[in-house]
């Protein structure tokens, strides 16, 4: 295994010992042993679809700002636009470079005029807090508070009803709260951060715990789970549900070579807002000249499976690479994401290199899977 | 592990079961398609192909990764289980039964008995 190779530390998510006890195949991601798989990743994945599923994505780095100017700082370094946020409202961003390149993808929240709360993906928690240090405007300080969290993620359409019986209190309240929305409120008798957010294309909430709590969070959670067949999920059917609802992820479908615009974040970016961003010249520039490639879906069209890596041709030419690849439990074909040359993004079909065979995708602009 | 009777390992987590009239049923056992986790896709030769001993002759495509075949021993392919192009999941649901792969006409059966049998395939596993 690479990080052993490596002597890299390996981390522990606050749940380890419960995976571990409770039947999970580990694996080291993002710096941390993480639960893979529980039943199966195709079991996991339509578990979520139909009814609900557990997800421990602890590993996730948050950040918080505080101060006065919170919002002006946040505005300093992402793409989209902090100021049009109201309280308890959420919304996904980019954190680029000056060069317009992509450092991470971001959900924001506002959580207060002065309170500015920023979940990060794992693999980027130490690039992004160093990022926004050295580039932050303002006096609001800037606090890594991830180690202080655990994050589970409750997904599926049964989802609602199961966090009803964790939180009665709150239950009307958390019914009523809409997507990309979060509040307070007491689940599992432990008060934290609820948001109506999650990776999957299925309604859900992400619980944001206070560590020391983590455990009786999760075990209430697998009690009243009972009565709804919650199943435990890994991140392999994390992967397979994000891209059937195509959700991109960081180190593949972007990097800090990519711009926003053609990874298909164009819409986060807000090029005149009040408050400069870092990034903001580059990408009005990337904006006038045009993109070169673009992000682009495919489904493939005989029975075959899509890996990251695989070579993407029309006729002779190679027109690009896969950065996404799998197989989609719910639509029973093999997806997957990939930059395109502009020149060919309209092609009703690719090659995809696979192996010695090249076999026909068909493009696609839309998801894969939108839920009802 | 429950292994039935007759059947013989390679290295690769094949398996090789002699028929009645000695042709040699090949498929993978229950560890390695425990490993592979849920199958997708199966690419397996056609009747009449040779396979050789120790050489790719297929490949299992799971959610997690592909996964070369190895034939555990040399001959030519009798007969293909098609069923598993439908619901390659056989593989996982019935790896030592109908998730049979390929039946050959096996060139030298020694090969065959130089596999390994139960008891040492079990050890090989438990060894890691």
């Amino acid at each position: 295994m690479s990080d052993a190779s490596n002597h890299a530390e390996i981390k522990s998510i606050p749940l380890e010992q419960r995976h571990i006890d409770l039947g999970a195949r580990m694996t080291p991601f993002a710096g941390y042993l993480m639960p893979l798989q529980y039943a199966g990743i195709k079991e996991e994945h339509l578990a979520v679809r139909s009814g609900v599923g557990l997800f421990d994505v602890s590993h996730m780095g948050e950040f918080e700002i505080v101060g006065a100017d919170a919002i002006e700082v946040i505005d300093g370094l992402v793409t989209n636009d902090a100021s049009k946020l109201v309280d308890g409202q959420a919304m996904y961003a980019a954190l680029c470079n000056e060069e317009g390149g992509i450092i991470d993808d971001v959900l924001v929240y506002r959580l207060a005029e002065d309170h500015i709360f920023v979940c990060v993906n794992a693999s980027r928690r130490d690039v992004d807090f160093a990022h926004m240090s050295a580039h932050a405007r303002g006096k609001a300080e800037i606090r890594d508070t991830s180690d202080t969290y655990a994050l589970l993620a409750i997904q599926g359409p049964k989802a609602l009803d199961l966090i009803k019986v964790l939180a009665p209190e709150d239950a009307e309240a958390l019914e009523a709260l809409r997507y990309y929305r979060a509040r307070r409120a007491v689940v599992a008798g432990v008060d934290m951060l609820v948001s109506r957010t999650g990776y999957t294309g299925e309604d859900g909430f992400e619980l944001y715990i206070p560590v020391a709590q983590a455990e009786t969070v999760f075990d209430a959670t697998l009690i009243a789970g009972e009565a709804f067949d919650l199943a435990l999920c890994g991140l392999g059917c994390r992967d397979t549900l994000r891209l059937e609802a195509r959700f991109n992820l960081y180190g593949q479908d972007m990097n800090e070579t990519t711009n926003p615009f053609e990874a298909g974040l164009g819409w986060t970016v807000k090029l005149n807002k009040t408050t400069p961003f870092v990034g903001q010249d580059a990408l009005k520039a990337i904006k006038a000249r045009g993109l070169t490639r673009k992000l682009c879906g495919f489904v493939l069209q005989e029975k075959g499976m899509i890996r990251p890596g695989y070579e993407i041709y029309i006729g002779e030419e190679n027109v690009g690479e896969v950065t996404s690849g799998s197989w989609a439990p719910t639509l029973e074909e093999s997806i997957g994401l990939g930059y395109i040359g502009l020149d060919f993004v309209d092609a009703p079909l690719v090659d995809i290199q696979i192996r010695k065979k090249r076999v026909p995708a068909r493009l696609t602009s839309q998801p894969f899977y939108k839920r009802d | 592990m429950d292994i039935p009777e007759g059947y013989r390992f390679s290295e690769e987590h094949e398996w090789a079961r002699e028929e009645e009239d000695g042709s040699i049923t090949i498929g993978i056992s229950w560890h390695a398609q425990d490993l592979l986790g849920d199958i997708v896709y199966v690419e397996l030769p056609d009747e009449g192909d040779s396979i050789e001993s120790g050489e790719e002759f297929g490949v299992l495509e799971s959610v997690k990764a592909a996964s070369d075949l190895y034939a555990p021993i040399s001959g030519e392919v009798l007969v293909v289980n098609q069923e598993l192009e439908d619901a390659p999941q056989t593989i996982n649901e019935s790896p030592f039964d109908e998730g049979w792969m390929i039946r050959v006409r096996a060139d030298d059966l020694q090969e065959f008995n130089d596999l390994m049998d139960a008891d040492e395939y079990r050890a090989f596993v438990e060894r890691g």
